[in-house]
């Protein structure tokens, strides 16, 4: 398997606060990889260093590099916009513009200038709705507006928008812990279908998510990388005692 | 010292504060009431649409009326967008620095000097110094100056309310800053910022120390022809017939302040229903 993402001895701090401790991960491609651990790790902020979205926060500083597609993501001279359309987001609550359905999933196409045939726009928006499993609800009522749906739909259609811009990988910041169990078990399988094309970092909270959907599991705390192994390796027979405690649920 | 039983002091602290909320509404209703009882007799057709006549004892208002609506038309088409672009850098890009500091203390500060003040600056700065002579391009531009930051402040607020979520969404799609701005940020701020802007037409409708010493004429025997015309103004031609004529009937004063009161109300009237409208549509 190929390496898609490197993260080499990467710091981060808010300010003055060391948020991420001299991070080492190799994530490779066509996966789901799983980042795991207590709030406050530094795991959402990892996922967040790797498209460069934590730039928006005032003062935050990095150290190290993230290296994707043999790319330096933190060199000065990389564009943060090509970047993040290769490396879409998905976040915890679903966060569709309100604007209709179709204008969601055409909005990067178009505001990027990607794209600007109709008929080349509305290919892509339908290809992205039925790699999410959306197209054959929705499509009789694309003019619809977004905040219409329901909240996994609305979920969905947030990763049919990354799609939409032809991303190599997707984050997904605990896509589901604002869904009920069953929507979660739905968007779980759309995750698993999905890594057959995509590259797959999701953080979660819910350890049998990440023992069920990933392929490999980080695990941080307090800003470290305690343990990064197969997803069965950490929750069967972890190496260090603190992943031992965390996912045998002694804290967290 | 006595102790009140806890229900009649919640009685009594409930009266004071519903009789304080009372209190503020009665001002409003006896001059509404005052005005109209004394010069509803004086709107007519005529009264808005003609030139006044008799030393102004008679005749309409019509050049007053045309007046103001171009003062404040020019001032609010100069402060909105420089306000708007002030609002967006203070909100999307500025750093929190010495710099931005300052600038916001002088936006507070701005909306704190009184009106007169705005009004002398506008003759020594527009008039004078520019030479714009007392006209509507310098009462227009003395009043933008001093609306500036009331817009900058409401512009902000409406962009402030967008949720940063929407942000996070465009920029994870590598969508510039920018362009997360203009496609994302504007369109769902647009309604507060329309909605601040009518009520600060309004405001502005009403001054007159700003309008004193740059655009208002006592007399002008004929309606303005270009910004650089002195105009009368419904506020300042109150004041005038107010205090400076002997004689003035009485229905012409308040029917003139009828009109600038309902102006001003309509005003505020529309900028509350668009905000209703909005509210409904929106629904994050």
């Amino acid at each position: 398997m190929a390496i898609k993402i490197q993260i080499k001895n990467f710091n981060l701090w808010y300010t003055d606060f060391l948020a991420l401790k001299n991070i080492n991960i190799a994530i490779e491609e066509k996966r789901i990889t799983a980042m795991i651990g207590p709030s406050g790790c530094g795991k959402s902020t990892l996922l967040r260093a790797i498209n460069r979205i934590n730039d928006t926060i005032e003062g935050v500083r990095t150290e190290g590099d993230i290296i994707i597609s043999g790319k330096s993501v933190y060199d000065s001279r990389a564009d943060v916009e090509v970047l993040r359309r290769n490396v879409g987001m998905v976040f915890q609550r679903p966060n569709p513009f309100p604007i209709s359905i179709y204008e969601n999933v055409a909005f990067g196409l178009k505001v990027n200038r990607i794209e600007s045939k109709k008929s080349l726009i509305d290919e892509t928006v339908e290809e992205s709705l039925k790699s999410v499993l959306l197209w054959d609800d929705i499509k009789h009522k694309l003019k619809k507006s977004a905040l219409e749906l329901t909240l996994e739909q609305q979920q969905r259609l947030c990763i049919a928008r990354v799609i939409a811009v032809k991303s190599q990988i997707i984050l997904l910041d605990e896509p589901c812990s604002s869904l009920d169990p069953v929507a979660t078990q739905r968007i779980e399988e759309l995750m698993l279908q999905l890594k057959d094309k995509y590259t797959i970092v999701i953080v979660t909270h819910n350890m049998q998510q990440a023992a069920r959907v990933s392929a490999d599991t980080a695990f941080m705390l307090l800003g470290d990388l305690i343990e990064f192994d197969k997803t069965e390796k950490i929750f069967t027979n972890p190496a260090k005692k603190e992943t031992n405690d965390y996912v045998s649920g002694r804290f967290g | 010292m006595f102790k009140l039983n806890p229900k009649l002091s919640q009685k009594i602290s409930y009266s004071i504060l519903f009789c304080a909320t009372i209190l503020a509404i009665i001002p409003v209703a006896v001059i509404i009431f005052i005005i109209i009882k004394n010069g509803a007799s004086a709107i007519t057709w005529e009264f808005l649409t003609s030139m006044p006549k008799n030393g102004m004892r008679g005749g309409g208002i019509l050049p007053a009326i045309i007046g103001t609506l171009s003062i404040v038309m020019c001032a609010i088409a100069v402060t909105l967008p420089i306000g708007v672009c002030a609002a967006i850098y203070l909100n999307e890009y500025a750093k929190d620095n010495l710099l931005t500091r300052i600038i916001k203390l002088a936006i507070v500060n701005l909306a704190g000097v009184p009106s007169v003040v705005y009004g002398l600056f506008g003759l020594g700065i527009f008039v004078m110094f520019l030479k714009l002579g007392v006209s509507i391009i310098a009462g227009a531009l003395t009043l933008a100056i001093m609306e500036l930051p009331v817009i900058i402040t409401t512009a902000r607020g409406a962009l402030n309310s967008v949720p940063y979520s929407f942000r996070e969404a465009s920029l994870s799609l590598g969508v510039s800053r920018w362009q997360t701005i203009r496609h994302v940020v504007l369109p769902n701020a647009l309604p507060g910022i329309l909605t601040g802007a009518i009520l600060s037409i309004a405001r502005i409708s009403g001054e007159t120390a700003p309008i004193m010493f740059t655009a208002a004429a006592f007399y002008v025997p004929h309606l303005p022809t270009s910004a650089f015309d002195q105009v009368m103004a419904l506020p300042y031609h109150l004041y005038i017939i107010s205090t400076q004529i002997p004689g003035m009937p009485k229905n012409i004063i308040f029917g003139t302040a009828l009109v600038l009161l309902m102006m001003v109300l309509s005003m505020s009237l529309i900028a509350i229903i668009a905000r209703i409208y909005f509210r409904k549509r929106r629904k994050w």
